[in-house]
């Protein structure tokens, strides 16, 4: 199955990996030199991220650079912001009820 | 106007739960009923514009609330929840599930608990919620599209409540 977008982020390493991302466009070795980690095991973060497209790959000469896919990114920050917001909502709702129950006290 | 009430909303990936504090300028028992009673749940129960019908509801264990959430356009979506465990006033945990408008559950649903605790006169209310799956998440939110835009800059903030 393909991995979804909150188990990329899940992990600390990927999260790591996608703020460096954010500033510029990386190699899987300069990523592996930057965490001190194998070219293997920074190969299967790269899998992960790239399958949930939160990262591209562009070639460039013999080297291929991953850049930060900001829109993905949104369409997840976005999901996030409405959930938090329709409890915000509701629990304003609540609000008003309270204050008015209190007043029939 | 209640700024001062905390709120907080958490999500932890890992344990597929999303953790929510809110605090309330009232005291426990009536915060208690508002969480329970049908009759206020349908108050407050749905974001506006949609609005929570409550179509039955017996708060006992085992016993079960089916209500549903209706769109300004009239659109119903359906859910049961049933009551797992009861400390009056307390805590309260409960399986919710969507389901048709025949109450036929569409599994798998998630596990909610709240706990309540009063100081000086605000409740605070804790919910918990295990999603099997965030799919199930995502499906929580069909009907709240409320156009609301967060920009990159909140990459940092975002990753750090993630984390």
């Amino acid at each position: 199955m393909k991995p979804d977008i909150f188990q990329a982020i899940a992990d600390p390493t990927r999260r790591a990996i996608l703020t460096l991302l954010t500033i510029q466009a990386l190699t899987p070795n300069v990523m592996a030199e930057k965490f001190d980690m194998t070219r293997q095991a920074v190969s299967k973060h790269i899998k992960v991220l790239h399958e949930c497209d939160l990262i591209k790959p562009e070639q460039s000469g013999r080297e291929i650079y991953y850049h930060f896919n900001a829109k993905k990114m949104q369409e997840f920050d976005h999901w996030l912001a409405q959930f938090r917001q329709s409890w915000e909502t509701q629990f304003n709702q609540l609000d008003n009820l309270l204050s008015t129950l209190k007043e029939q006290e | 106007m209640n700024n001062d009430l905390l709120f907080d909303f958490n999500v932890d990936k890992a344990a597929k739960t999303v953790i929510i504090t809110r605090e309330f300028n009232a005291g426990q028992s009536l915060v208690w009923d508002a969480f329970t009673k049908a009759e206020l749940l349908d108050q407050w129960g749905a974001p506006a514009p949609m609005r929570a019908k409550t179509k039955y509801s017996d708060f006992t264990v085992g016993g079960r609330r089916f209500y549903a959430m209706i769109s300004p356009d009239g659109v119903e979506r359906w859910s049961v929840q049933e009551y797992t465990s009861i400390t009056p006033k307390t805590n309260f945990k409960m399986y919710n599930t969507f389901a048709d408008k025949d109450e036929n559950r569409e599994l798998p649903g998630s596990e909610w608990d709240h706990t309540f605790s009063e100081k000086n006169g605000i409740t605070r209310v804790d919910i918990t919620v295990f999603n099997e799956s965030f799919e199930r998440m995502e499906k929580l939110l069909e009907g709240f599209k409320i156009g609301f835009t967060m920009t990159l800059t909140n990459l940092e903030n975002l990753l750090g409540t993630l984390s």
